[in-house]
């Protein structure tokens, strides 16, 4: 390799060269103008962290740039078999899955019959959900069926979701419901 | 002076995706158009409509049907040509935009004026005003990324290897592999557009392999500089180059000096 | 089969799927294929960005698909290659049950005008009237010949049982009785004799495939009316392009060529999608492309985590591992009926009962014992089919409290607005998202909120909102559509009250494990037994001090371990044990993790290039890190690869093999070798016969390929496990504009499901219905996700695609005077939306059987919430669905369309 004919890599580590160009979150209306110049590289002595894409099935593989606690850039790896580096939109967008001022960072209650949200303490939150789940699952536990069969479960609770999230998410989503013997547990999968 | 860089697409192979769109936008930080909720365009599945400020990559979506069902359907991701010979270089008063060692075409951001003299000076209508800054912009090919080695994030992202990104020496040999290849399967319309050196603008540093007549697909089929003053283009970019904003390779110092060099004696900074 | 693989291919069959648009990574392999000459087939109603990068495009009207593979099916039998080219009656009948005999009361659908034999009247039960059968067979007279496939037939999902269904036919007899009433006795130290006591005499096999009655000869007169002239008047696709797509799939199959398909939800979303990809399973297994490079049949699932989610199972039919899920509809009473109810003697499901009790030590942890039957009374059963509309339509009647929704969106879902409306009845509703959902707003921002038909105030609904984590802020693993595990590593911490959802329910758990601990009833002790213990351990989590669980842990305890001692994890599914010494969660997951250290799903060392592997050292792939299944068969019956160009497995007869491990004697050499993980137990020769008193594996011979079958065979013909019959037949949609031209006498699939029938929001329109002409199809676009919520907040996609279309042919257009661009209502029996039209030849006016049908779509992305906000185009379909899997036709039903 020389200095004319260098290999150009698929693959973005950390160990860049020029200073982090900072302050741009390259997001939708709030969105400072990009400063497009000959810039330096913006990751810099960032720190890489692998990581899969999200959205579909088909599992890219993603390198996730961080400095400083925050990430900075998000790129396909060139490692990966499934996708050699590259990406579609969805996957090339993911970094504005969470730099996004759209993003919902608190917990919300409503009453019954409000008309509002209100914010709300997330262990206050977590109580009465769990306050709730116990007295739905109370009220309505069947143990047995009419011809004596023991079915110990309440079909009274709806769990959906988890075709979006990762296999440790579904393992503790059923067992918590099949624990308590709620049976009507559901995903995208379905549909 | 580096070897030249720049991308071959081959539009045979694009699925029209928009993974270099977006790759773009978020490599360079670009916001998106109208916060994201322009209307919908109505051309077919092109709602980018066109480069811009702020869009750097672009695909077009060209349907070509007689009834039903009946027909193709051309996808194309469209980009700063990188210009062998530019027009937005040498309508640029203030030396702003440059050639870098790559031999790519580059605007720095902080040496614009905002005088627009490069918008109607390019061709290709690429160029355009980042309505923000006040500034022009445009593809840089990834300069901040090919000055350490990496590939530009849109031929990167690129499922299908629709771009490629290369020596241009080597893309252009892959090119005519391709087109050979495509014209033994009977696709009689393949040709290449921009990359051949002799051709107007002295080539394109970003060609393309069409399966239709240029203007299909918006492209000019003769397009012309503004005026003929190359060599003074040529020390231009040179000068331009010398006041890039990434200081401290030893490597690049080098090779802008060797450009130096190369300029004085009248050549232009080609690999 | 897995997108990787498909750079093997010589021609590719894209159908039910739009893989480009919506796989376009994926498609990268394809596309290499085609660069090296192989032909790219798409079949499809809309000419998309697939279609535009395929050799071929053929358009069949959407919900015709079986017609078109019977098609296919048919000619590929009559061809005279397939009868000439000894490849494929050498594969068909050493891997297929092509010769296998069938029982002499079966009835084929040409024998009784459409429908199979054993066809009976469905009545619901008054405990869950919500299985929505339009009608049921009784599949006794499916069954191989005498004597039957046992086991297996009872392994399909409870979604498919009703309460009409007996039991299964175990040998209960001598067995106490037991049951819910009765004591039990202990759980034996070893299953093995009640397996081996259910073994059966191997079915009739007739190799000359001459028996009018062999599994071969019946499929053939099964589809013998499917010509090109009938497919061409069913699907409207021209004869023409049906005969080019059969003549390059046929030439393209074989010793030294192999053929793929792929599909998605365009095969899944019908009343008959099980029946459609059994047919692909058909054609493919007579043209010998399964477990072999470059063919088969690829699933693109289309979630992160489907196919994890799926395996784990937050599905309600299901345990881990595609275990039945304990249901009263079949012979469950106790651990024992349980087992004999769902453990076939033969194939490597013989195992279950090393499954089942390591799943409920995984459950109960030392709670369970052999006392009492490893806590299975503990566990639950279900009553009927909870599926997602069958819980819905309960929701609406109030019969369903409370929901906790974690990353779906309901309400933009199937029939949307009666999903709204049912949600409205709950007393209280959990959503937890990344991002504001219709799910969690529609209570004030629906649409019938907005135009004032229902008050804010009259719901009561106590509703909840928790933000999420995002994909760079936890570890944790998916798995992806190659059915690969792979780990994602947290790079920076979530913001606000962004937690994981893992750590929403492991602290919900934890609140109610304190709220029960002093009960003493009876009903509270499986959850009082409930292991629930993922505390984050220094050791493996580098010292971070953080509530949110262990995701290790987690993964150890799916992965599973020696149950004396957690440090000891398990290195495959080899080691599981049926006698509570071993804890495992998930049978087909064991071996992901096998040593603490070495999470294998964080692999991430590709094959170098050029090398001929299948990137073993990459992610871990289930079962066994096994790429492509049932590779056995990609070498001919004497083991050697049927060509030096489709080499993959191969046996190696002089390859040297260690000593038994247990009894120290000696193996004879010989070992199947190659690219990837064999499939097959691996010291056994192409030539080995079954031992007379063998289970599970050494039931089977050295030709069962198919090993999780109980046969060994891949099933042209499935004598039990459907409940809409052992063969594929073309049936319309439950909405469609034509009779069906294949069975006059019977429209519809005569078992489908429809819930909510008699109610006003969920009618259906006629045959043929003048109020709603024209067939409408349903789909996703590249540059959105889902129902939008992780697509229409982001500004660089929503850009690309900022509005709701509809996207219609120029002659009806032009019939209803609607340019491009202008906004058009769609309507259905269920809903009216409006969305701008795009007016294009991409879709159009189809010729059915001299009818003239113009055919549209819709992409489904839209809701209120978003930058990029649109009508929900769900509010459309209907609770109609498949009889074994509950999943809705989503993709093929009827609408009009008039400019607005």
């Amino acid at each position: 390799m020389t200095a004319t004919r260098r290999e150009f890599l698929r693959y973005a580590t950390g160990a860049g060269v020029g200073t982090a160009l900072g302050g741009l979150a390259g997001l939708g209306l709030t969105l400072a103008p990009a400063r497009a110049k000959a810039q330096a590289l913006r990751i810099k002595d960032s720190k890489t962290v692998p990581s899969i894409c999200p959205f579909c099935s088909v599992g890219c593989a993603t390198l996730i740039h961080v400095k400083d606690g925050e990430i900075i850039n998000i790129e396909g790896d060139p490692r990966s078999p499934h996708n050699e580096g590259t990406l579609c939109p969805k996957g090339a967008a993911i970094y504005q899955l969470h730099r996004n001022p759209n993003r919902p960072t608190k917990v919300l209650h409503r009453k019954p019959g409000a008309r509002d949200w209100e914010v709300v303490e997330l262990g206050w939150a977590m109580d009465r959900v769990a306050e709730l789940i116990k007295k739905t699952r109370d009220e309505t536990f069947v143990e047995r069926m009419p011809d004596g069969k023991l079915v110990n479960m309440t079909t009274s609770i709806f769990a959906l979701g988890g075709a979006t999230l990762d296999n440790e998410f579904n393992h503790v989503a059923q067992k918590f419901c099949r624990g308590l013997g709620i049976v009507a547990i559901e995903n995208q999968a379905r549909i | 002076m580096a070897e030249a860089m720049g991308f071959f697409t081959d539009t045979t192979v694009c699925i029209g995706c928009k993974a270099c769109e977006v790759a773009c936008k978020s490599w360079n930080q670009l916001p998106a158009r109208e916060g994201g909720q322009p209307e919908l365009s109505g051309i077919s599945y092109d709602n980018t409509v066109q480069l811009s400020g702020t869009t750097w990559r672009h695909v077009k979506f060209i349907e070509q049907f007689d009834g039903p069902y009946n027909g193709r359907w051309l996808m194309m991701s469209d980009v700063c040509k990188h210009c062998v010979q530019a027009g937005c270089i040498e309508v640029c008063p203030t030396g702003a935009i440059i050639r870098t060692e790559f031999d790519t075409v580059v605007i720095q951001s902080d040496v614009c004026n905002g005088c627009r003299a490069c918008i109607a000076g390019c061709p290709f209508g690429v160029i355009d005003m980042n309505p923000v800054s006040g500034t022009a912009q445009k593809c840089t090919l990834c300069y901040d990324r090919m000055s350490v080695g990496l590939e530009p994030a849109c031929s990167k992202a690129c499922p299908t290897d629709s771009i490629q990104f290369g020596p241009i020496d080597d893309l252009r040999r892959r090119a005519q592999t391709r087109l050979e290849q495509l014209q033994s399967q009977g696709e009689t319309r393949a040709q290449l557009y921009g990359a051949d050196p002799e051709g107007p603008v002295g080539g394109l540093n970003s060609f393309y392999l069409l399966v239709d007549e240029p203007e299909v697909y918006g492209l000019p089929s003769q397009p012309k500089l503004p005026s003929r003053n190359l060599a003074s283009s040529a020390a231009g970019s040179v000068v331009g180059a010398a006041v890039l904003g990434a200081v401290g390779l030893v490597t690049l110092r080098k090779r802008r000096s060797e450009d130096v060099a190369e300029s004085e004696r009248g050549g232009q900074p080609r690999a | 089969m897995y997108p990787r693989n498909l750079e093997h291919s010589d021609c590719f069959v894209i159908m039910g799927s739009n893989m480009a648009e919506c796989h376009p990574v994926a498609f990268r392999w394809p596309m290499k294929a085609k660069m090296n000459g192989a032909k790219l087939i798409h079949v499809d109603p809309r000419f998309t960005r697939t279609s535009a990068n395929c050799d071929i495009h053929a358009p069949i009207r959407a919900g015709s698909d079986i017609a078109f593979l019977g098609g296919l099916i048919n000619y590929v039998i009559n061809s005279e290659r397939w009868n000439t080219d000894p490849f494929f009656r050498e594969y068909v009948v050493s891997y297929t049950n092509a010769a296998t005999i069938v029982s002499d009361d079966f009835k084929d659908t040409e024998d009784l005008e459409g429908v199979f034999s054993g066809l009976v009247q469905y009545t619901e039960k008054p405990e869950w009237p919500y299985n929505a059968f339009v009608g049921s067979y009784q599949p006794a007279s499916w069954q191989y010949k005498s004597p039957s496939v046992q086991g297996q037939g009872e392994q399909v999902a409870p979604t498919a049982r009703s309460g009409e269904q007996k039991a299964a036919q175990g040998p209960q007899a001598g067995q106490p009785a037991g049951g819910p009433t009765g004591p039990q006795p202990p759980a034996p130290l070893s299953w093995d004799d009640v397996v081996r006591s259910l073994k059966r005499p191997p079915p009739q096999r007739d190799p000359t495939l001459q028996n009018p009655r062999c599994a071969f000869q019946i499929t053939k007169r099964h589809f013998a009316r499917y010509t090109p002239e009938v497919v061409e008047q069913i699907t409207g696709c021209p004869q023409a392009k049906f005969l080019q797509v059969a003549e390059t799939l046929l030439q393209n199959s074989g010793a030294d060529r192999t053929s793929a398909f792929a599909y998605a939800v365009a095969w899944t979303q019908h009343t008959y999608g099980v029946q459609m990809i059994s047919c692909c399973a058909l054609l493919q297994l007579l043209l010998g492309n399964m477990g072999r490079p470059g063919g088969g049949i690829m699933a693109l699932r289309g979630h992160a985590a489907i196919q994890g989610s799926t395996d784990v199972p937050t599905l309600y039919h299901s345990i881990h591992g595609y275990m039945s899920h304990p249901t009263v509809l079949k012979k469950h009473d106790t651990l024992r009926d349980f087992i004999t109810t769902e453990t076939p003697s033969g194939g490597y499901y013989a195992n279950l009962p090393k499954f089942m009790v390591s799943y409920l030590k995984s459950f109960y942890g030392a709670a369970a014992t052999r006392e009492n039957n490893w806590g299975y009374d503990w566990h639950p059963k279900i009553i009927g089919d909870h599926s997602h509309m069958a819980m819905m339509a309960a929701m609406e009647e109030g019969k369903v409290k409370g929901m906790i929704c974690v990353g779906q969106n309901p309400a933009t879902s199937l029939n949307g607005s009666s999903q709204r409306a049912a949600m409205r009845k709950l007393e209280w509703m959990v959503v937890k998202d990344n991002w504001m959902t219709e799910t969690a707003t529609q209570w004030y921002s629906a649409p019938e909120i907005k135009n004032g038909d229902v008050k804010v105030a009259d719901i009561n609904t106590e509703v909840f909102f928790f933000p999420s984590t995002q994909i760079a802020e936890y570890d944790g693993s998916f798995t992806n559509t190659q059915r690969m595990l792979q780990w994602h590593f947290k790079a920076a911490d979530a913001p606000g009250d962004c937690k994981t959802d893992t750590w929403f329910y492991y602290h919900l758990g934890k609140r109610l494990k304190r709220a029960y601990e002093n009960s003493s009833a009876a009903r509270d002790q499986g959850w009082k037994n409930t292991v629930w213990d993922y505390d984050r351990e220094p050791a493996e989590t580098a010292g971070e001090i953080s509530d949110e669980p262990d995701e290790l842990k987690i993964l150890r305890e799916i992965a599973g371990f020696q149950t004396a001692d957690p440090t000891k994890h398990l290195a495959g599914f080899g080691e599981l044990k049926d006698d509570g010494s071993t804890t495992c969660a998930s049978w087909i997951y064991c071996g992901c993790y096998p040593a603490p250290g070495r999470n294998l799903t964080a692999r991430r060392q590709p094959d170098p290039p050029g090398a001929p592997g299948a990137h073993l050292n990459w992610g871990w792939a289930w079962p066994a890190n096994r790429r492509v299944m049932y590779n056995r068969a990609s070498a001919d019956p004497q083991g050697r690869p049927w060509s030096e160009r489709k080499r993959w497995v191969w046996w190696d007869g002089s390859a040297a093999n260690a000593p038994n491990a247990q009894t120290g004697a000696p193996t004879p050499a010989g070992k199947w070798i190659g690219y990837d993980v064999p499939d097959f137990a691996l010291t056994k020769a192409p030539n080995a016969q079954p031992r007379p008193d063998g289970i599970g594996l050494d039931a089977m011979s050295g030709l069962d390929a198919f090993i999780m079958k109980p046969d060994g065979k891949g099933w042209l013909y499935v004598p039990s496990g459907l409940v809409d019959g052992p063969l594929p037949t073309h049936y319309e949609p439950v909405e469609s504009p034509v009779q069906n031209l294949l069975y006059p006498k019977q429209q519809t699939s005569p078992v489908y499901k429809h819930w909510a029938k008699a109610k006003n929001y969920n009618q259906v329109a006629r045959v043929g219905d003048p109020d709603y002409p024209h067939v409408i199809t349903t789909y996703r676009l590249t540059e959105h996700y889902l129902a939008g919520a992780m697509s229409r907040w982001l500004p660089w996609l929503s850009e690309l695609m900022p509005e709701l279309f509809i996207e219609m042919g120029r002659a009806l257009a032009d019939e209803k005077g609607i340019r491009n661009l202008d906004w058009v209502k769609i309507k259905t029996p269920r809903s009216e939306i409006r969305a701008k039209a795009l007016v294009t030849d991409r879709i159009g006016v189809m010729n059915i059987a001299g009818k003239r049908v113009h055919h549209v779509g819709m992409p489904w992305h839209w809701g209120w919430e978003g930058l990029s906000t649109g009508d929900v185009v769900n509010d459309l379909t209907s609770w109609v669905g498949d009889p074994n899997v509950s999943i809705h036709e989503g993709k093929a039903f009827l609408c009009n369309v008039e400019k607005d």
